[in-house]
């Protein structure tokens, strides 16, 4: 019984997201100002003729900041917990 | 275990490794590619070296101190970079070479062309920070990794 009832509502659940799913409209966007506007601009505003580097490095820096950070910490977090921890070596891993 | 014809192999196709690399990251204002990219193919070639048996080479202390300060000054000058568009009296992040006429300053046709290496403003620069800053860090990665997988092989 119960798992008839799970199958049930997994069912229904499913048919609800493929219906939204499907009704989306797929390559046909409402709203495109944003992309119209990288698309004519960008090589006028930022000199760069990859569009995707330009977005990547001048129209959202701050998020190309924040992954540069990300591997920044990535790396410290790595050589933290990988460091050496033989007494003798110390000396050695001084810089 | 060393192989002489993988350690052979290796330190041939090392030098052309950076070298791609280093293409990818310089035009990335031009092709597909960029500073992630760029840099993740030259630490590859650290990869490389590693997976040949010349850890020892490519492990001494002083190549990782240099990997170190990679890691530091490119993300100092990315940042400082970002920090120059304030000081030219615009934004965080504001482009502040392009179109200026100077360092990769050179205005660019709209539409499809050929492209010219001079042109993007600051993008270039950052392209290249960003390089460096990846190079640094997926070579300690790698090297740190490999590493303390020897120390603990070795007790």
């Amino acid at each position: 019984m119960k798992t008839l009832l799970n199958i049930f509502a997994l069912s229904v659940l499913g048919a609800a997201m493929l219906g939204v799913a499907f009704r989306l409209p797929y390559g046909e966007p409402e709203q495109t100002h944003m992309d119209d506007y990288f698309l004519l601009n960008a090589q006028r505003d930022t000199g760069a003729n990859n569009v995707v580097t330009s977005i990547v490095f001048d129209y959202r820096g701050f998020d190309t900041l924040g992954e540069a950070t990300v591997l920044f910490v990535a790396v410290v977090g790595i050589s933290l917990i990988l460091r050496r921890t033989h007494e003798g070596e110390e000396a050695a891993d001084e810089e | 275990m060393r192989s002489r014809i993988v350690g052979y192999i290796a330190s041939v196709f090392y030098p052309f490794c950076l070298v791609f690399g280093l293409y990818v990251v310089t035009h990335g204002h031009l092709t597909p590619g960029g500073g992630f990219q760029g840099g993740a193919v030259m630490a590859t070639a650290v990869a490389l070296m590693i997976v040949s048996g010349m850890f020892t080479v490519a492990v001494r202390e002083k190549k990782v101190v240099r990997y170190k300060w990679c890691e530091a000054l490119g993300l100092l000058l990315f940042v400082a970079l970002a920090f120059g568009g304030m000081l030219q009296g615009g934004s965080f992040f504001h482009n502040w070479l392009a179109n200026a006429g100077g360092c990769f300053g050179e205005a660019v046709a709209a539409g499809p062309n050929g492209g010219a290496l001079n042109t993007g403003g600051t993008i270039p620069l950052m392209n290249l920070a960003v390089g460096v800053e990846v190079f640094g860090g997926i070579s300690i990665i790698l090297v740190t990794m490999v590493r303390a997988m020897k120390e603990n092989r070795d007790g």
